[in-house]
């Protein structure tokens, strides 16, 4: 399982509610029935990752979020999970009041523009990063809102909820170094907040 | 001649009759004290019998979905491309069940049945059947084949609401649903269409008032009106316009009433031949069954709360461009387990061809729907193994 993912796995409570924001292949959601018993949905639409998600009994919606969250009620999950959309998305600011709208709680992965190499990209070289966790061009990238450990945070006191955790997702690149400053070293960046 | 042997085919098959005389109460508070059910299987029913699914039909279909009933057959069963060995119903790991429903013209009990307790044929007289009367019927046939709990039951269209019915009447018999082009209630648009269709029935002079078999006429003409509007409905306007256009069959208007654009010859010839081929009392009456189809309707108009007895995951598929259950009448559907806290998978394939989409190939339908029926297949297999074991 993908680094991030991993550490999820560690936060998710046994037996929560839990809908998957881009859910992808569904290996999360599969993992969390299996091991924690939870209950819940993923929402995608990549047609492959569908496919995927129902062969494997995953519990999938064919949904665009950037339609947003209307037919989900307040308060109808325990967990809201997305782990490396926010920045496909067309408002991340009016997703992230939609996600604590409907759950107390969720957990965001996304990756850190920050990060040394891609400052060390964009600074001497003049160019676009591109690395493992942004491997596309600029021009086909389908990542429009790139952002940092600080910029989401700073978004996160603006919309006045919790960041109760947070955590690098280096796997074991750069592992304390990124403890320590998770803006330079970090090259996904993981977030658990409240509202 | 077709390929009656091919690999993908279920090859040859004979529909089955089963009798019973267990009298079936029905909605309409009516009782049918004998009746027969025409069904086909196809396929091996495993030792623990947790490998059967049920196919539902939609308003014109009957018991032969799959396969040829003689070399010579020009065309296959109405789900041919999605049932048989490697395909999304895979008949090598599933024992699939199709029933022609009650009140059909296809050898079940229906209106050309000869009613027991007059002698006379049952003609319009036949009591009205709805999709729970259905439900009940499948039942019985389950129980009489010793299949306690379907695997999977799978519909389109008005055999969509069936699968919906059988997760809300019997819950503890139904291990997946799959709902495919439904809605869990038709639209006043959709009952108004359905009217036209029945008004061209009951208008022709050789309707007789249902008893047109007596008078050893078909109401032909009304049938072939019905099926023309209610062809229209099952294409989407694009499918129309790439199919047909406005394309003449003739050089230049005649400026006359006859067959002139392409698209008037395609409805006639479907009126035509469904009107040599289909019952117009059976007609009339599914059409009543679509209409009053509406579960919540016991619960003060709300799906959620007529969702509480759901135990089985859904899968729910709609197509782009159907307009007849469009996309947006699945959500409801989805939305409504989704906030029962039912397990709920949905679909959204894209397909230009309308509401007739469910009955045809498509790549990417056939990837979601066979996808979900192995892990089905596979859940079923496991659970065949773990009784085996306990035996």
């Amino acid at each position: 399982m993908r680094s991030d993912l991993t550490l999820i796995h560690r936060w998710v409570p046994e037996g929560a509610r839990v809908l998957d924001l881009g859910c992808g292949n569904g290996e999360l959601l599969a993992a969390l029935y299996r091991d924690k018993q939870v209950t819940g949905y993923g929402l995608e639409i990549d047609h492959e990752g569908i496919n995927a998600c129902l062969a494997r009994g995953v519990n999938v919606i064919e949904q665009d979020l950037d339609q947003g969250l209307n037919n989900v009620p307040d308060d109808a999950f325990d967990l809201v999970i997305m782990t490396q959309a926010l920045q496909v998305l067309r408002r991340p600011d009016l997703m992230l009041e939609e996600m604590l709208r409907v759950a107390r709680e969720c957990i965001i992965t996304f990756p850190n523009f920050a990060w040394w190499r891609h400052r060390l990209h964009l600074g001497l070289r003049g160019r676009m990063p591109v690395s493992n966790a942004l491997p596309h061009h600029w021009y086909d990238t389908p990542n429009i809102h790139l952002s940092t450990f600080r910029d989401f945070e700073q978004l996160c006191s603006e919309q006045g909820h919790t960041i109760t955790d947070r955590a690098v997702g280096n796997g074991d690149r750069e592992y304390w170094r990124a403890q320590r400053w998770p803006n330079l070293f970090g090259q996904v960046a993981i977030f658990r907040i409240e509202r | 001649m077709p390929d009656t042997s091919s690999a993908s085919s279920v090859g040859l098959v004979t529909p089955d009759t089963a009798h019973f005389d267990t009298p079936l109460e029905l909605a309409c508070g009516r009782t049918l004290p004998s009746w027969e059910l025409v069904y086909e299987t196809y396929g091996e029913l495993n030792a623990e019998h947790s490998n059967a699914v049920l196919v539902c039909h939609a308003l014109s279909g009957h018991h032969h979905a799959a396969g040829y009933h003689h070399v010579d057959d020009r065309k296959p069963g109405w789900w041919d491309a999605h049932i048989g060995p490697g395909k999304a119903i895979d008949t090598r790991r599933f024992f699939v069940i199709v029933i022609n429903n009650l009140g059909g013209c296809h050898g079940s009990t229906g209106p050309a049945s000869v009613n027991p307790a007059t002698g006379r044929l049952w003609g319009p007289e036949f009591p009205l059947m709805t999709v729970p009367d259905w439900v009940n019927s499948q039942a019985m046939l389950a129980d009489r084949l010793g299949i306690e709990r379907f695997a999977a039951v799978v519909g389109g269209s008005l055999g969509g609401m069936q699968v919906l019915q059988w997760a809300l009447s019997y819950p503890d018999r139904i291990a997946n649903a799959v709902v495919i082009a439904a809605t869990p209630k038709l639209s006043a648009q959709n009952i108004a269409f359905n009217e036209v269709a029945r008004q061209a029935i009951r208008s022709d002079p050789e309707f007789h008032d249902g008893w047109y078999a007596e008078h050893g006429v078909v109401p032909r003409h009304g049938l072939r009106l019905a099926r023309m509007v209610g062809h229209i409905t099952y294409l989407s306007e694009h499918a129309m316009g790439t199919k047909f256009g406005r394309d003449l069959r003739t050089d230049s208007p005649s400026f006359g009433y006859d067959v002139e654009f392409e698209v008037e010859s395609y409805l006639r010839y479907q009126g035509d031949t469904f009107s040599t081929r289909f019952d117009a009392n059976t007609y009339l009456l599914m059409t009543k069954a679509l209409d009053y189809f509406d579960p919540a309707g016991a619960h003060g108009n709300d799906l959620v709360a007529a969702m509480a007895p759901v135990r089985c995951p859904f899968l729910v598929v709609s197509f782009t461009s159907d307009w007849r259950f469009a996309p947006a009448r699945s959500w409801e559907l989805v939305d409504a387990l989704l906030h029962a806290g039912k397990a709920v998978s949905y679909v959204n394939i894209d397909s230009p061809h309308g509401h007739d989409a469910f009955l045809l190939p498509n790549p990417r339908y056939e990837a979601a729907l066979g996808g979900f029926m192995q892990r089905v297949a596979h859940d079923a297999e496991v659970s065949s193994t773990a009784s085996g074991d306990s035996r």
